[in-house]
């Protein structure tokens, strides 16, 4: 009985502050500056369409790299000695505690037109490369601040896969390869997913890699979304709609995601 | 095929440390800001400037305050809200408050940002206040208790159920019961979520961008920055507080592998004296 007392200060918190503002977003979303019922809003962000395409696509394609890079590393890491495993766990992590806003900042020094490393292919006889302010350089910063997202449920999953299933697969005739499409891939599926979640909800609605690296012809989702609450285009209204909008195209993607790990039977059979 | 997996690994540590490298780099750089990527020399004096900008540390005050009193509060009613989730017998219940709970989670970080906004615009207004402190302390506590549930709950669902009523049919009241038996069982969980809560605190730019109102914080200092050009002092500033917690995490690592190896040497020494 005392228990369930200790839950009412934080279910009242939370409501507070998170379930009253998600309401406040629908409902400006849904009305004007005088506060009266309007579609206006919904309309208008129809016009960023070409914005969230290059979000989704943007986002989608940096998920994908981390999932490639991340995979035989995780790998790899998992199928080292206990303890050396440890530390590179620590090594995957450390860079998340230096503020992300200054390693991203220290891309800008590297990709410069005159920077690191531009300097480095000049000093070796190489032509110097447009680099910062390109949709290229916007997603090498999103696989940069989100991989480590990405290797560490790989991570997680892959030490769990007991050896003896292995052994039992290649038992049972299957090469290597087949034990690997066979047996370790589908049985990271849930590493896999989360992974993705991980990397690609960030990834979409960043605002700052997209700032500081992309210039100001790269405007994505979230550089939109500030715009409106903070920037030159003040307009709460039309910032709660495309929130929303973000938000359901999110859950939308999410809820697809999760039909894959719900049915093992499919994501076995696909591969 | 292991020098294949070794050179990989090289690879990849690299990308992941070239920008931390170039920036600590930098943090010793001699020259003035101008020059953000030739070095021209070893020299401190960003260090010692950094310890007397005044605004730099008033942003370094307000985020300590902020994440400690966020990690303080948050890990409280964290983990009482996670002992009474436990407690939830209806199911249906139990899975709207976790849905509630994972909302700030799955979300993205500028839509929290910008709900809290519009939340706290509205409610100051009707009582002439403004943004600042309190609303940032507010907005840190409501995204940091996800991550106190999520560190508490696995631990309570460990522990056996029967040991509180155990010590309560052995005398001890309720309360004594949860200080002297629950409590224990479950502080390696709360201290993990406090310690998530701090670090989550200290680093968060997003939402604390939209619920700050004027207050500035380290890394809402930083951004402001990264607009003109940024002064080596921060660099100055990234290089002691990334050694700072690179050193801590060395005294964790090193003194949780002497606990580890303590209690195999205890369990091996038990299981001689059964044999």
């Amino acid at each position: 009985m005392k228990a369930k007392r200790a839950l009412l200060p934080y279910l009242i918190w939370m409501l507070l502050f998170t379930v009253v503002p998600m309401f406040m977003v629908l409902f400006f979303a849904f009305t004007d500056k005088a506060g009266t019922f309007t579609l206006e809003n919904m309309r208008q962000v129809g016009q960023y369409s070409n914005v969230f395409l290059r979000s989704i696509w943007q986002g989608a394609l940096a998920t994908v790299i981390c999932l490639l890079l991340s995979y035989p590393l995780a790998y790899s890491i998992a199928h080292m000695k206990f303890k050396t495993q440890n530390v590179m766990i620590m090594l995957v992590m450390l860079p998340m505690w230096m503020n992300f806003l200054l390693r991203t900042y220290s891309w800008m020094t590297l990709l410069e037109d005159n920077g690191i490393l531009n300097n480095l292919f000049a000093a070796l006889g190489l032509p110097r490369v447009h680099m910062i302010n390109t949709a290229g350089a916007v997603v090498l910063g999103m696989i940069y601040n989100y991989i480590p997202y990405m290797i560490l449920p790989l991570y997680t999953v892959l030490t769990k896969i007991d050896n003896s299933v292995l052994e039992a697969a290649q038992d049972l005739g299957a090469n290597k390869a087949q034990v690997f499409a066979r047996v370790t891939l589908p049985m990271s599926m849930p590493g896999i997913i989360s992974g993705i979640t991980m990397v690609f909800v960030p990834a979409v609605s960043t605002f700052i890699i997209s700032k500081m690296l992309g210039g100001g012809g790269n405007l994505l989702i979230g550089d939109v979304v500030e715009m409106q609450f903070l920037g030159s285009a003040y307009n709460p209204n039309l910032g709660s709609a495309i929130s929303l909008v973000l938000m359901v195209l999110i859950i939308i993607c999410m809820g697809i995601m999760n039909q894959f790990d719900d049915d093992d039977e499919r994501g076995a059979m696909m591969i | 095929m292991k020098t294949v997996s070794r050179i990989y690994m090289v690879l990849i540590f690299l990308f992941l440390y070239a920008p931390i490298f170039v920036l600590i780099l930098f943090s010793f750089n001699d020259s003035s800001a101008m020059s953000r990527s030739v070095f021209s020399g070893f020299s401190l004096r960003w260090y010692s400037r950094l310890f007397q900008d005044r605004l730099i540390m008033e942003a370094l005050g307000n985020t300590l305050v902020i994440a400690v009193v966020a990690a303080a509060v948050s890990t409280v009613l964290g983990t009482a809200g996670a002992i009474g989730i436990g407690s939830l017998k209806n199911k249906w219940m139990r899975r709207v408050t976790m849905n509630v709970t994972n909302l700030p989670m799955v979300n993205p970080e500028i839509v929290t940002g910008v709900s809290m906004m519009l939340l706290f615009v509205i409610s100051t207004r009707a009582v002439g206040a403004n943004l600042g402190m309190g609303s940032l302390i507010i907005a840190h506590i409501t995204f940091c208790l996800p991550y106190v549930i999520m560190s508490v709950r696995p631990k309570l669902m460990q522990m056996d159920p029967h040991l509180y009523e155990a010590a309560q049919d052995l005398g001890c009241a309720p309360t004594s019961a949860f200080f002297k038996v629950v409590l224990p069982q479950i502080t390696p969980g709360i201290i993990t979520g406090a310690i998530m809560a701090f670090t989550l605190s200290i680093d968060d730019f997003v939402i604390s961008y939209f619920t700050s109102g004027t207050t500035q914080t380290l890394p809402i200092f930083i951004y402001s920055m990264t607009r003109k050009r940024i002064s080596p002092e921060i660099n100055a500033l990234s290089t002691v507080l990334f050694a700072a917690i690179l050193v801590l995490l060395i005294v964790v690592n090193a003194r949780q592998s002497v606990i580890t190896d303590k209690a195999a040497r205890l369990q091996s020494e038990a299981e001689e004296a059964e044999a």
